[in-house]
């Protein structure tokens, strides 16, 4: 099964800012992410991850700054972007009256891609769901229903994938293909960025560690720069208290 | 994509929903049931009342019925933020908004077929005689009708006002339909040719063709934040 892109393209975002209603969610961002890069992104709630995220995946248009996803312009070229953007966000984007097969296979025609023969069966096997696969979504559990998503994300191969709490509901066998499946992506040059608040996994997956604080990247290091204990005790320093 | 490929796949997918938790069209039929069950109580039974209330209490039933059709269109798209997804679709989101449309007119007339059958049943009408010349109109005022209906569906699915909202807006536009479609429909009823008054058949086709062109062309602005 294929996943992430190959392309080598990067992303590079400068000064980009959001504000609502006068209250800035993110302010004066700065990145550069390059292929094969997975950046884990950390913080409170309120801090501006998921409003970067939806900026990134151009359903939200940035206050102020410029981005661009392989030269292409998060604002002006959101066609192009959405081709190699791949979003796991925190709404399931299911249609509950379908199956996980025919919802998945919805996803995969609106990308405008046929995924080739059987490749939605080893996505629904390989994240376990062959038991339902044909049972309408509303009976499933909500972890199960966070399977679907992410047997979505094993079809998707984007560039760039977003991924906003994708430990979510997932369950530790779930969680397991969840690290594969990046792990892949990052071997095939794709990039990710993630936000989560699950620090052990998302330090694990990183090969790039960011805290946001209040809108702004406090921190953006290489994860090798640094041990676990420390990365979370510049944390606690930085984001939670001493940084304020 | 191409915006033909979107639409299809809208349809397949709305239609399978629609099919599969019957939410829509039973509700719309029970819904209409009770309208005419009021109307008959509100406009007494003489049959020089009943002849000059028809077309307008049609109009106003197809109106109130398709409102709902409407909103519900994009309800089952807010659910688990689908919209967001339809949203990130790489393609001509033109093509959602046909897709829609399509959806949306094929519910009312099912509806409205519903409609005229209870009308005749409580009304004692024969509807069958002048169904010929009733289906232009149904099918011209409908297409106005959900064109514009699933325009203002789409700018109000994320208002936490919508109930309110899309009435409000989709009401005073849609007096032109409202009008020539209540007096072709006078016309049906008559047994007389739709030509005879063929202005008010002239106004609902071009309202038909701007709302519809202006839907496709606008729909994807409106989809973007």
């Amino acid at each position: 099964m294929a996943h992430g892109g190959t392309s080598g393209i990067s992303l590079h975002v400068r000064g980009l800012s959001k504000a609502f209603r006068g209250t800035w969610a993110l302010r004066g961002l700065d990145l550069d992410l390059g292929p094969g890069e997975t950046l884990v992104l950390f913080g409170p709630n309120g801090s501006g991850k998921t409003t970067l995220l939806k900026i990134l995946s151009t359903l939200l248009r940035p206050t102020r700054g410029t981005g661009t996803l392989g030269g292409a312009d998060l604002v002006r070229e959101r066609e192009k972007v959405r081709r190699r953007i791949g979003l796991l966000s925190h709404g399931s984007f299911l249609y509950e009256d379908l199956t996980p097969r025919e919802n998945l296979v919805f996803g995969a025609a609106m990308r405008g891609g046929r995924p080739a023969d059987g490749t939605i069966a080893a996505a629904i096997e390989r994240v376990g769901l062959e038991a339902v696969a044909d049972e309408r979504v509303q009976t499933l559990s909500s972890g199960m229903k966070r399977r679907v998503t992410l047997a979505r994300l094993l079809l998707n191969t984007a560039d760039l994938w977003l991924l906003d709490e994708p430990y979510t509901n997932l369950d530790r066998e779930a969680t397991k293909v969840l690290e594969e499946v990046l792990q892949e992506h990052q071997e095939q040059g794709g990039m990710a960025v993630m936000a989560t608040h699950n620090f052990l996994d998302g330090f694990k997956l990183a090969t790039r560690l960011g805290i946001l604080a209040r809108g702004r990247l406090i921190l953006d290091e290489p994860r090798e720069s640094m041990t676990f204990p420390a990365f979370q005790e510049l944390y606690t320093l930085r984001a939670e208290g001493g940084g304020r | 994509m191409s915006f033909l490929a979107l639409t299809g796949q809208i349809l397949r997918k709305d239609f399978r929903i629609e099919v599969r938790s019957r939410e829509g069209v039973n509700t719309l039929l029970f819904f209409s049931t009770l309208l005419v069950f009021l109307f008959r109580f509100a406009i007494g039974s003489t049959e020089t009342q009943v002849r000059e209330a028809a077309p307008g209490l049609l109009w106003l039933a197809f109106i109130l019925t398709g409102l709902w059709g409407m909103a519900r269109t994009f309800q089952v798209e807010r659910e688990n933020d689908c919209l967001e997804f339809l949203r990130l679709a790489p393609g001509d989101l033109g093509g959602l908004y046909l897709g829609k449309l399509i959806v949306g007119c094929c519910l009312m007339w099912a509806t409205e077929l519903a409609i005229l059958a209870m009308f005749g049943l409580f009304f004692h009408l024969d509807m069958w005689p002048v169904i010929g010349s009733l289906i232009p109109v149904l099918i011209l005022g409908t297409v106005g009708f959900v064109a514009i209906g699933t325009l203002f569906a789409a700018i109000t699915a994320n208002l936490k006002a919508r109930e309110v909202m899309l009435p409000l807006l989709l009401f005073p536009l849609m007096v032109p339909i409202l009008l020539a479609a209540s007096r072709l429909t006078d016309l049906g009823l008559a047994g007389d040719s739709l030509w005879a008054e063929a202005h008010w058949l002239r106004l609902l086709i071009g309202f038909d063709v701007v709302f519809v062109v202006l839907g496709y062309l606008t729909f994807p602005f409106v989809m973007e934040d």
